[in-house]
């Protein structure tokens, strides 16, 4: 039987086990949005702008381990998509990105609202599609979401022509995908796994360092073992965090720029690197050259792009981390490092990094951990980018595998709003808070009438500061104090929420902490608490820009006694 | 005299955009490229390409590994150092006057290049080689005036052998696990 280019789209994503697509519509895409209804299987959440659509995806994506979907009209509304792209590109996230284009007459014409958006988004997917014939779509669709979820994960878009919605053919959905230029690699090679396994047996002062990876490849049981086998230290990176649980003797926080001091200084001491499913980003290494002076490098990753890419590796094993771990598990001898995990106590002794000073006034940190003890650690933390971001990596402790979802790579404000919705509504049994600053919330803050609108009870919490926090940090200690464009005036977010008809509290002391977050989530339904936390409170420790990994700023022992604040107009 | 130039060859998809992604790749990346030469392969549907990159200022094995990663790159082979034939061609305009005439003529003899073209000022050469020959050529050249250049880039290509990349069964595979089901 023939079917429309939009009836086949359907069928496809419904192959596909598409459940939710967060999108927008428009012009180009309306035979597509006329069809979408015949498809209960589809929801359709209708957001507030088209980064929201690609946020959303990403953060379903990442809560769910399933392909997200977004889709938007033509022009503005894939140009809109580009940032959430670019976002679930840099964190390898599963996405695939449907986008309208003009009729294939006007394709070239600078119709109205022609964008070359396979142009734009080159560089950040994984592939990209113009289907330029309805007979090809189905095919499309099926390496698309092949693409998207395999290998090292990313998204993928496909730009369909508004005629090519309404062209008719034979529907057929392929078995199977013919990419003879994509096989990823899974087993690890055998003797670069046996020369690993060497290493680790000789080492003295091994370290793990576990990133996204480990999530994306669900090797927790396997990297569990391997610390336990051989007693190796776990440090991870911002995206690896509940990989391993924190609450485990042998996890030593996350290292980079704003990670633990005595993941920094492991990382510095260790004579063995036992990089799993990470990239050697710079915020993680701090200054390369320095980058583990004393250790040798074992790097397993399933992109041979990223080995060497930034850092000397001295056994590299390309293939999947779950399946590698496995092979690896089986060679390592049993060991202990006694010693080496005590050195490492002692580190965490005298430079505790997570420590909340007394304060009088409110203090982001005090918060973010309230919200721990109040969820009891059970909750999906969803940050942006900032000080925020690296508050609830700090403070809040993650035992649960893929419990915080943050705009790593890209470091995007206005991710956490419509990246909570997203992972709630894939995973509607959890408990999601946003943790967002007052600057990257109002990047998004028109998802609000979204969540409502779909009823998703994501719990928000709003560390406002009155500044960009993070941006302000760097004025402070690198530019003289000069606060150029970071001080906020924000709107009063209590009343945003009444206007969005959502309930929302406003906190300043810390006694009415724990109340207002037990009130939120006693709600049910979405939430606002507007946190209005020390102003000028900095992130630690830090390793300045440039520095090498082991030249740590800490916490000056400094009292904040009133509550400075500016006044609101 | 020890050369940083790495030849790369890549068997690509002959697919819309696969040019576009490579050079961009090239571009986003800081990749500094000599030459870049494309043409069809035996294979049909696939296009073989050669590409020169200055080792120097560019991690050469980061160019294989990311134009790997391309979907539609079949596969990359850095066959630098191999026993492999290299050729570029290029086209000539050199003024010429009567005086000047019979002594290019000569030149263009001894490298074995050919005379396409003759006007009343000028002549043009075609000339096939390695890029050393073509530039030897051009040196001395130059004391007659050269009016215009076109180079094609070097194409590449392994000597004997079963062929680079090799071809199996007709389609050429990479490493690992086959589609999924």
């Amino acid at each position: 039987m023939k079917m429309t280019g939009a009836q086949i789209l359907c069928e496809s994503l419904v192959k596909e086990g598409v459940e939710v697509i967060f999108g927008y519509p428009g012009g180009a895409v309306l035979p597509l949005y006329d069809t979408i209804p015949h498809y209960p299987q589809l929801r359709h959440i209708l957001v507030r702008h088209e980064q929201g659509a690609a946020h959303a995806a990403d953060g379903y994506a990442r809560a769910t381990g399933k392909v997200g979907v977004c889709l938007a009209t033509s022009g503005p509304g894939a140009t809109n998509l580009v940032t959430g792209i670019a976002n679930a590109y840099l964190d390898s996230s599963p996405m695939v990105a449907i986008t309208g284009q003009v009729a294939r007459p006007f394709i070239g014409k600078d119709a109205f609202q022609e964008i070359d958006i396979t142009g734009i988004t080159l560089p950040i997917t994984k592939n990209n599609y113009l289907a330029l014939d309805v007979a090809s779509l189905a095919g499309i669709v099926k390496e698309a979401f092949y693409l998207a979820r395999s290998g090292r994960p990313g998204p993928v878009l496909i730009d369909i022509p508004r005629d090519v919605f309404v062209d008719q053919a034979e529907f057929h959905y392929p078995a199977r995908v013919d990419l003879p230029g994509y096989k990823p690699t899974f087993e690890g090679h055998p003797a670069q796994i046996k020369k690993a396994a060497k290493l680790i047996d000789e080492a003295e002062r091994p370290l793990i360092i576990a990133g996204r990876g480990v999530v994306i490849s669900e090797g927790y049981a396997e990297l569990k073992q391997l610390a336990e086998k051989a007693q190796i230290p776990v440090i991870t990176t911002l995206l690896g965090i509940g990989c391993f649980p924190e609450s485990h003797v042998l996890s030593f926080g996350m290292l980079g720029m704003h990670g633990m001091a005595y993941a920094n200084m492991a990382v510095n001491d260790a004579d063995l690197i036992i990089a799993i499913g990470m990239r050697f980003d710079d915020r993680a290494t701090a200054k390369v050259s320095a980058f583990a002076p004393h250790a040798k490098i074992i790097h397993i990753d399933i992109d041979p792009a990223e080995i060497g890419k930034n850092v000397r590796v001295d056994v590299p094993i390309v293939g999947d981390v779950k399946v590698v771990l496995k092979a690896l598990n089986k060679l390592v001898t049993s060991a202990e490092h006694v010693d080496w995990v005590k050195c490492l106590d002692s580190w965490r002794q005298e430079h505790p990094s997570t420590e909340i000073r007394d304060s009088q006034g409110l203090l982001p940190q005090f918060v973010i951990r309230q919200i721990y003890e109040v969820t009891k650690g059970e909750a999906i933390i969803v940050t942006g980018v900032g000080q925020n971001q690296m508050w609830a990596a700090q403070h809040y402790w993650y035992n649960k595998p893929n419990s915080l979802i943050s705009a790593g790579g890209l470091g995007t404000m206005g991710f956490e709003l419509p990246a909570a919705m997203g992972v709630k509504v894939g995973r509607p049994d959890d408990i999601v808070w946003c943790v967002a600053g007052d600057g990257g919330f109002q990047m998004t803050i028109q998802e609000l009438a979204t969540i409502v609108q779909e009823k998703v009870a994501v719990k928000i919490a709003i560390l406002n500061n009155g500044y960009l926090g993070m941006v302000r940090q760097w004025q402070e200690l690198f530019y003289g104090k000069r606060y150029v464009a970071t001080p906020l005036t924000c709107p009063d977010f209590v009343k945003i929420g009444e206007a969005y008809y959502l309930p929302a509290l406003r906190v300043t002391r810390k006694e009415e902490v724990v109340p207002a977050i037990e009130q939120a989530m006693e709600h049910n339904g979405p939430f606002i608490i507007d946190f209005m936390v020390e102003p000028e409170e900095n992130v630690y420790p830090m390793v300045p820009p440039g520095a090498a990994i082991a030249e740590i700023l800490e916490a000056p022992k400094k009292e904040v006694t009133a509550w400075p604040r500016r006044s609101t107009p | 005299m020890a050369t940083t130039k790495h030849t790369l060859v890549a068997l690509v998809e002959d697919k819309p955009g696969v040019l576009n992604r490579m050079a961009s790749l090239f571009r986003r990346r800081g990749f500094n490229i000599e030459s870049i030469a494309v043409g069809h392969s035996e294979l049909p549907h696939l296009s073989r390409m050669t590409i020169v990159v200055d080792g120097a200022g560019t991690m050469v094995e980061q160019v294989r590994k990311q134009l790997d990663k391309i979907v539609d790159v079949i596969k990359v082979s850095d066959i630098t150092g191999d026993n492999i034939i290299t050729r570029e061609l290029a086209l000539i305009k050199v003024k010429a006057t009567s005086a000047t005439r019979s002594e290019i003529i000569e030149i263009v003899d001894v490298f074995r290049a050919n005379i396409v073209d003759v006007a009343a000022d000028s002549v043009t050469i075609e000339v096939t080689g390695d890029g050393e020959k073509l530039n030897s050529l051009l040196r001395l050249l130059r004391g007659f005036g050269i009016k215009e250049i076109s180079r094609t880039g070097q194409i590449a290509m392994a000597r004997g052998g079963p062929g680079s990349p090799s071809v199996k069964g007709g389609f050429p595979r990479k490493q690992g696990r086959g589609e999924e089901g």
